[in-house]
C-alpha cells in the first residue's frame, strides 16, 4: 500500500532520515560488523596485538564441551519456560474468557508483572527461595527436602525457570485472551448444538483457531528466553552453580568479561545472531501469511 | 459462553484467584520484608504481616544507602533510571517519527534501501553485539554518561515500523487538502500528522519507558561508577556482598521502588500499552 500523493522535496527526506541512520550505523552496523570481524581474530591477553586466525575461534568453540553444555542448558531452559508460561497463561485466559463481566479487572490484576524488570523478578524469587531465609524454603525444609539453589544445579535451574515463567505469564495471557475473544461465539454455539461438551469444544474448535496466536507467542517467547532472561539469571544464580544455568547469551557475557576471550565471545555472538535471524525470519514469514487471511 | 453452569463459574473464579495469588505473592513478600528490621528478615522466620520499620527502611534506602553493601543511596539510582528511560523513550520517538515520515510521504532514490537498513535492526538485540558496542561507546568517551546509556538502545526499527504502519492508514485526502491550502511538508507534519499521531506516540512512549527502565545488561557494562548505575542494576549488588550479610530489608525496599514506576505506567495507561504492544509485535 503506497501513497500516491507525496511531497516532491529533494533534500528534506534525507535530512529526516539522518538522525536514525547515524544512530543505526554507529550503534548497530559498526558493532555488529566488528563482532563478525573479531570472531576471525585472536587477541593476546592485553589486547595489544591481534592476528587473523580464520575459523579457529569457531573450531575451538565447537571442540569445547562447555559450549555444548550451554547449548543444552539453553534448550532445556527455553523449552521449560515457553511450555510452562504458555500453558499456564492459556489456562488463565480461558477462565477469564468465561466471565466477560469481570475480565477487565482480572486483566489489570494479571498483566502488571510485564512491567517488572527481569532482574527485579529474579531478586524477588531468590528472596522467596533463599535456602536460609526464604519464606517458601521453610516448608521445603520441614518436608526434609534439602533445597539449596546456591549449590544444587537442578534447584538453581528450577528457580530461574519459575522466575522467568512468572514474568512471562502476563504477556502470554494478554495475547491469548485477545485471541480467545476474537473467536466467533456462533462457531462454539454450533459445536454445542452438535452435542460437544466444553472440553471437546476447546480441543476441536477453540484450540485450533487459537493456533496462530500460539505460534506467534512461541516465537516471541523463545526470543524472550534467549535475551530478556539475562537479568534473571545474573540476579538469581550468576550462571552457576558450576555453569548449570549458563545459557548461550550468558556465556557470551561471561567469556568476554571474565575470561577476556574476545575472539571466542565474538564467535559466540555471531552464532547467536544467526539463530535470532532465523527465528525472526520464521516470525515474519508467518506474520505475512497471517496478513493475507 | 454457550451454556451457563454455576460449577463452571466457580472453577473459573477459583483458577483466576489462584492466578492472581501467584502473580501477587512474590511482590507481597517483598513488601512485607521491606517493613521489618534486618534481624527479622535474615532470621528465616519472617512473619507474613507487616512490621514496624517501614519508614526507617525506605528512608535509609532512598537517602542514606546501606551500612556496608549499598554504597550509593537509591535516590540517585532512581534519578539515573528516570533520565535514561525517558531519554530512550523520547529519543526513539523523535528519530522514528521523522524517518517514518520520510519513508511514507516522500519519493526519493534509495528510499527502499534506507527502509531496509533500518528494518534489519529488528533482528538483533543489543545483547548479541554487546562487547563491540561497548568498545564503540568507550572510543566515543561515552562510558558513565547518559548518552552512553541511551543511544545504543534506541538503534532499532520498532518505532519506525509502528509509525509507518499508522501513517499508511491516514487517508490521502488529508494531504491533498493540506496541499490545496498551501501547506508545505513542515506545516503538514506539524498541523495535521502530529495531532493525529498522539495516541500512537503515547503508546510507544509507555512501551519504551518500560523497556528503558528495565534494562540490565547494558547499564551493567557501561557504568563503572556507582553514581551512574540504574536502580535495576544496583539492586543486585545489594545481594551479593563480600561479607555475606546482605541487607535484605533494604534490597526489598529497593525492589519495590524499582517496580513502582513501570508498573504504575502499565496499570494507568493499560489501554495504550496493550494497543502499542499488539501493534509493535505483530
Amino acid at each position: 500500500m503506497e501513497k500516491s500523493v507525496v511531497f516532491n522535496n529533494r533534500l528534506l527526506p534525507y535530512l529526516l532520515l539522518v538522525p536514525q541512520l547515524i544512530i543505526t550505523f554507529v550503534f548497530f552496523y559498526w558493532p555488529a560488523s566488528q563482532a563478525v570481524w573479531q570472531s576471525f581474530l585472536r587477541e593476546d591477553a592485553f589486547g595489544l596485538h591481534s592476528e587473523f586466525v580464520g575459523l579457529e575461534n569457531y573450531q575451538s568453540l565447537f571442540a569445547d564441551p562447555s559450549y555444548y553444555k550451554s547449548m543444552l542448558t539453553t534448550v532445556i531452559f527455553s523449552s521449560l519456560v515457553a511450555a510452562l508460561s504458555l500453558s499456564i497463561a492459556l489456562l488463565f485466559a480461558t477462565q477469564a474468557d468465561k466471565n466477560l463481566k469481570a475480565a477487565g479487572g482480572y486483566k489489570t490484576l494479571m498483566i502488571w508483572p510485564y512491567a517488572v524488570a527481569p532482574a527485579v523478578a529474579g531478586v524477588l524469587w531468590i528472596f522467596m527461595f533463599h535456602p536460609t531465609l526464604g519464606t517458601l524454603a521453610r516448608p521445603l525444609r520441614w518436608m526434609n527436602f534439602d533445597w539449596n539453589p546456591l549449590l544444587n544445579g537442578n534447584h538453581a535451574m528450577a528457580l530461574v525457570v519459575m522466575a522467568a515463567v512468572w514474568k512471562q505469564i502476563s504477556y502470554n495471557f494478554l495475547f491469548f485472551l485477545a485471541g480467545l475473544q476474537s473467536i466467533p461465539k456462533s462457531v462454539l454455539e454450533a459445536g454445542a448444538i452438535d452435542g460437544a461438551g466444553p472440553m471437546r469444544r476447546f480441543w476441536t474448535i477453540t484450540f485450533p483457531l487459537l493456533s496462530p496466536t500460539t505460534f506467534f507467542l512461541l516465537v516471541v517467547n523463545v526470543v524472550y528466553v534467549f535475551f530478556d532472561t539475562f537479568g534473571i539469571i545474573d540476579a538469581v544464580t550468576g550462571g552457576g552453580p558450576a555453569g548449570a544455568t549458563t545459557t548461550m547469551v550468558y556465556k557470551v557475557f561471561a567469556d568476554g568479561r571474565l575470561g577476556g576471550d574476545l575472539g571466542g565471545s565474538a564467535a559466540q555472538s555471531v552464532i547467536l545472531m544467526v539463530i535470532v535471524i532465523a527465528l525472526t525470519a520464521i516470525q515474519f514469514k508467518y506474520v505475512e501469511r497471517k496478513v493475507q487471511y | 459462553m454457550v451454556e451457563h453452569r454455576p460449577l463452571s463459574d466457580i472453577i473459573a473464579y477459583t483458577i483466576l484467584t489462584l492466578g492472581i495469588f501467584i502473580v501477587a505473592f512474590p511482590v507481597y513478600l517483598a513488601l512485607i520484608a521491606s517493613t521489618h528490621d534486618a534481624a527479622t528478615v535474615v532470621g528465616g522466620n519472617m512473619p507474613l504481616t507487616p512490621g514496624g520499620h517501614t519508614l526507617d527502611n525506605y528512608y535509609r534506602a532512598i537517602f542514606v544507602g546501606g551500612a556496608r553493601a549499598i554504597r550509593e543511596p537509591v535516590g540517585q539510582m532512581l534519578m539515573n533510571s528516570f533520565i535514561s528511560a525517558i531519554g530512550i523513550a523520547i529519543g526513539k520517538i523523535f528519530i522514528s517519527i521523522l524517518s517514518a515520515y520520510a519513508v511514507v510521504y516522500f519519493r526519493f532514490p534509495f528510499r527502499k534501501t534506507a527502509f531496509w537498513i533500518i528494518f534489519v535492526t529488528l533482528m538483533l538485540p543489543v545483547e548479541v553485539r554487546i562487547y563491540p558496542t561497548y568498545k564503540v561507546i568507550a572510543d566515543l568517551h561515552m562510558l558513565d554518561t547518559y548518552a552512553g546509556l541511551i543511544l545504543p538502545l534506541i538503534a532499532s526499527a520498532t518505532g519506525t515500523l509502528l509509525f509507518r504502519q499508522f501513517f499508511m492508514t491516514i487517508p490521502e485526502e488529508l494531504l491533498e487538502a493540506s496541499r490545496i491550502d498551501g501547506a508545505g511538508p513542515f506545516r503538514f507534519f506539524w498541523d495535521t500528522l502530529l495531532p493525529l499521531s498522539v495516541t500512537t506516540i503515547a503508546a510507544l512512549f509507555v512501551i519504551q519507558f518500560i523497556y528503558g527502565w528495565n534494562q540490565y545488561l547494558w547499564p551493567l557494562l557501561i557504568t563503572t561508577q556507582d553514581s551512574m548505575q540504574t536502580i535495576v542494576t544496583g539492586i543486585k549488588k545489594m545481594l551479593y556482598t563480600t561479607d555475606e550479610l546482605a541487607e535484605w530489608q533494604l534490597a526489598m525496599a529497593t525492589a519495590i521502588l524499582a517496580m513502582l514506576p513501570p508498573v504504575a505506567v502499565v496499570v494507568f495507561m493499560q489501554r495504550l500499552f496493550v494497543r502499542g504492544l499488539v501493534e509493535t509485535e505483530k
